[in-house]
């Protein structure tokens, strides 16, 4: 380090003048700063300082280093939690201007953690870091019962990891209570029996099943084992854990493209604003062409995000953006504002697959732009994890009937099996998943001793 | 106004991610273990050293969730050349993907790990949950081959000159007249001072006794017409991973390759796995030819013969007795003496033969009906043999 601790509290005592002058409203701010291998480590538990101890973070760890050392991938400049007050972390090894560039992108990230609805209404950012440290207690102290034990505790994670991204997609969402839903569904049916047009003939409504377990489709499966499995005390309350910490990460994966854009954004224009010396001015230039530059292939969400948020300055103002990183997450965004002639300024084209070959489907003109973003949208965030819901439970003999919810896209079988049999774990019964293949209705039936058939 | 905290005060560098990469490692091992029957099947691991690196793919680390499979569209980003039609990438099938979209940036989770032969060999010992062997439990020969230097003496053979030692004598002896010489209050000044018969010392030498066990194992394979390839190759896996495993129980070892049709005779390793014949099928006459051998070189009073025996079970029936006469013959002498059928056929009589007349405790007989029993079969000869009975 050829700089100071006290070098960069200066320079994050400027960037926080400029930022608050240009309007972002942000949570205090502390930076630690760490070696590459604490940044390892870091990355593997997504950056919180406690966490319950699972090898799949071992071998995240693992997967990371390896890749380092083999200059497979670069680390992260910086890693920010998402929690009042806001933590980040920042490399020891980096050179000064890195360091000015990343505590502006941390500003960014910290404004959009703050004002974002997803982020206000879903995560607690007081409690964020005392949360996980609990959770990881709690685990700790099952692992170290002598009447549970570490691998009945890690038998109990790995089924919960392998359903904890199926949960609820509303972030926010209030739970109707079973009484409050039922009445609904009643008084659904008694609007419909009343009511009917005249013009048509009259067709007498089913009556709704109100002793079906679920009432309504349920889409978080976590929380539909835990209420109606038979689960001893301490399962239930890892599954909670593992279902707490997941719907914490939820409003991230639906903001990527948004946050990193953003952040990507601020961090452009605080430095900008510097007026930085020549020699760092010079880095700073080629290092943010570096962090939005073209992957090979694929979308940068820097980039994208970036892209976008410049072009809605540029159409609507400065208000706009604020109030965009306010309202929207990823699929809003893309949707509303991801425009034909961005699409074709950044030549976005779509593919898909044919016999073993990709091919490209759609390239961004008049014709194919529309196809291209509505794909990017259903795509991003949430869309990229399969719609699984439990739509029935027998009440003989407990088998649970799942439905994946079929967009055009087909599961990986071979994923989708191993994933029951997780869910047979937990669940004890039967289970039974509705999906589509080559465009025939199946079922993939998974019994009580983890064997799989087809009907 | 932010905080800035240095993080590595703490000197003592602390690894949170420790435990589970542990666990980690643990359950990686466990999935090998798991694996290995399909890895010693493997045709690649025949006639590798102990260093050679397999690679293994991992099934049982994949974190499995809900995920979309290939059929998903998805979205780059070219330079604006592209037309539609263009191909973009190419599924290669798991490897990676030729093309990613920005919604599945969570390629195909391969996992590899390499691991060597002898780290196989190990697995294999736990999976059998016997302790190390100990090699005293085998029948040794003491050779006087080896001697220890121990001490020193006053005389001896030029070649165990002990030199540094003389040069010790030497200085000793020029000390102590040093101090003669100030005692006595003459100048201690000594111009030159050369070595004497006096100084010469020599290293002593003991005779020690190594233990040494020694084995010979006989190969016995049939390679008539009707083992086909794919036989053939089974059989060398397992007389492949059987000789590694008495290989790791005795210092020397030598093996010796029979492939018999109607006649048998001894051939080299390379011939032995690599050549096939055709005609009809004596049993006997591969038996009795390592009979000869063990008779010629490997005395069973000296040597801890194994002989082991591959065949599709398909002989001539007047054959027949006479191989169970060999057989017999042949528990007599050898530690050991396997008896593996691979793929039998519909004709294949004598092992119901072998098993209910050879009533000798070091025979085994193991069937080998599809590669994945390869992994039982080779349990069943070696658990027997490596117990110690």
């Amino acid at each position: 380090m050829d700089y100071t601790i006290r070098d960069l509290e200066r320079w994050s005592e400027r960037i926080e003048d400029v930022a608050r002058d240009v309007g972002l409203d942000f949570y205090d701010q502390e930076f630690e700063i760490i070696n590459y291998r604490d940044m390892i480590a870091y990355e593997a538990y997504v950056g919180m300082p406690s966490r319950y101890p699972h090898w799949s973070f071992g071998k995240a760890y693992e997967k990371t280093r390896t890749l380092y050392k083999f200059n497979l991938t670069g680390l992260p400049y910086e890693m920010v939690i998402n929690s009042n007050p806001c933590l980040a972390y920042l490399m020891n090894e980096n050179t000064l201007l890195i360091q000015i560039l990343t505590i502006a992108h941390v500003y960014g990230h910290n404004d959009f953690f703050k004002n974002n609805r997803l982020f206000r209404e879903g995560i607690c950012a007081d409690y964020t870091i005392g949360m996980f440290k609990t959770h990881a207690d709690i685990i700790r102290s099952y692992a170290n019962d002598p009447s549970i034990g570490y691998e009945s505790v890690e038998g109990v994670i790995d089924s919960a990891h392998a359903i904890k991204i199926q949960t609820s997609r509303v972030v926010g969402e209030k739970r109707l209570s079973y009484e409050t839903m039922k009445r609904n569904i009643l008084e659904d049916y008694k609007k419909k029996s009343e009511r009917y047009n005249i013009l048509e003939p009259y067709t007498k409504p089913e009556p709704p099943k109100i002793d079906k377990v679920p009432l309504e489709p349920e889409e978080d499966l976590l929380y539909f084992i835990i209420e109606y499995g038979d689960l001893k005390e301490w399962e239930k309350n890892v599954l909670e854990i593992v279902r707490k910490e997941t719907q914490y990460f939820i409003p991230q994966i639906e903001t990527k493209i948004m946050n990193e854009g953003w952040a990507s954004y601020w961090h452009y224009n605080i430095l900008k604003k510097l007026e930085l010396p020549e020699y760092l001015n010079m880095e700073f230039i080629k290092r943010h062409n570096d962090v939005i530059a073209q992957w090979s292939g694929s979308l940068n969400p820097y980039f994208l995000g970036f892209k976008v948020f410049e072009d809605i300055h540029k159409r609507y103002g400065k208000d706009k953006i604020f109030e965009v990183r306010s309202i929207e997450r990823d699929e809003s965004f893309i949707r509303r504002y991801l425009t034909e002639e961005l699409c074709m300024e950044l030549n976005l084209f779509s593919y898909v697959k044919q016999g073993k070959n990709y091919v490209i489907e759609d390239i961004s003109d008049e014709a194919g732009w529309k196809n291209i973003r509505n794909i990017l949208a259903s795509s991003c965030g949430m869309g990229m994890v399969p719609y699984i819901r439990v739509i029935d439970m027998s009440r003989k003999d407990k088998t649970l009937i799942l439905e994946h919810v079929y967009d055009g896209r087909e599961l990986n079988m071979d994923y989708a099996e191993s994933t029951l049999k997780h869910i047979v774990d937990l669940w004890g019964h039967t289970v039974i998943l509705k999906t589509k293949l080559g465009g025939r209705e199946i079922k993939i039936v998974c019994d009580e001793y983890r064997k799989i058939s087809h009907i | 106004m932010a905080i800035f905290k240095e993080h590595n005060s703490n000197p003592v560098e602390h690894d949170r991610s420790i435990e589970d990469r542990r666990r980690h490692h643990k359950l990686v091992e466990r999935a090998i273990k798991e694996n290995l029957g399909d890895i010693l099947s493997e045709e690649s691991i025949i006639g590798e050293g102990n260093d050679k690196k397999i690679k293994i793919p991992i099934r049982g680390l994949k974190e499995y969730q809900f995920i979309y499979g290939k059929n998903s569209p998805g979205v780059g980003r070219g330079d604006g050349t592209e037309r539609r039609g263009d191909i973009v990438g190419e599924d290669k099938s798991g490897k990676g993907q030729g093309s990613q979209g920005a919604g599945n940036e969570e390629g195909e989770d391969i996992y590899e790990t390499e691991i060597t032969i002898e780290d196989v060999l190990n697995y294999l010992m736990e999976d059998l949950a016997l302790p190390y062997m100990s090699k005293s439990r085998f029948s040794e020969i003491l050779t006087e081959n080896s001697k220890k230097k121990s001490g020193y003496q006053k005389h001896g053979i030029n070649p165990r000159l002990a030199k540094k030692r003389t040069v010790i004598e030497k200085i000793k002896r020029k000390q102590s007249m040093k101090r003669t010489l100030r005692e006595i209050k003459k100048p201690d000044k000594i111009e030159r001072f050369p070595f004497k018969e006096d100084d010469l010392r020599y290293y002593r030498a003991k005779k020690t006794y190594k233990r040494e066990s020694n084995a010979a194992i006989i190969c016995v394979m049939d390679v008539s017409g009707s083992m086909d390839n794919t036989k053939k190759y089974l059989a060398r896996s397992f007389f492949f991973v059987l000789s590694r495993f008495i290989r790791m129980k005795y210092n020397s070892i030598e093996v010796a390759f029979v492939s018999h049709t109607t006649i048998g005779k001894e051939v080299n390793e390379n011939e032995f796995f690599h050549r096939g014949e055709s005609g009809g099928t004596y049993i006997s006459s591969g038996l009795n030819k390592a009979l000869e051998i063990i008779d010629k070189r490997y005395n069973p009073a000296h040597w801890n013969v194994y002989t082991f025996y591959v065949s599709d079970g398909e002989n001539w029936a007047e054959d027949n007795e006479k191989a169970i006469q060999a057989s017999k013959k042949l528990c007599e002498i050898c530690n050991m003496f396997g008896y593996a059928e691979i793929l039998p056929g519909t004709y294949s009589m004598i092992k119901n033969r072998m098993v209910s007349e050879i009533n000798y405790t070091n025979f085994i007989a193991v069937t080998i009906n599809e590669k994945k029993e390869l992994w039982t079969a080779l349990k069943t000869m070696l658990k027997k043999e490596l117990s110690g009975e």
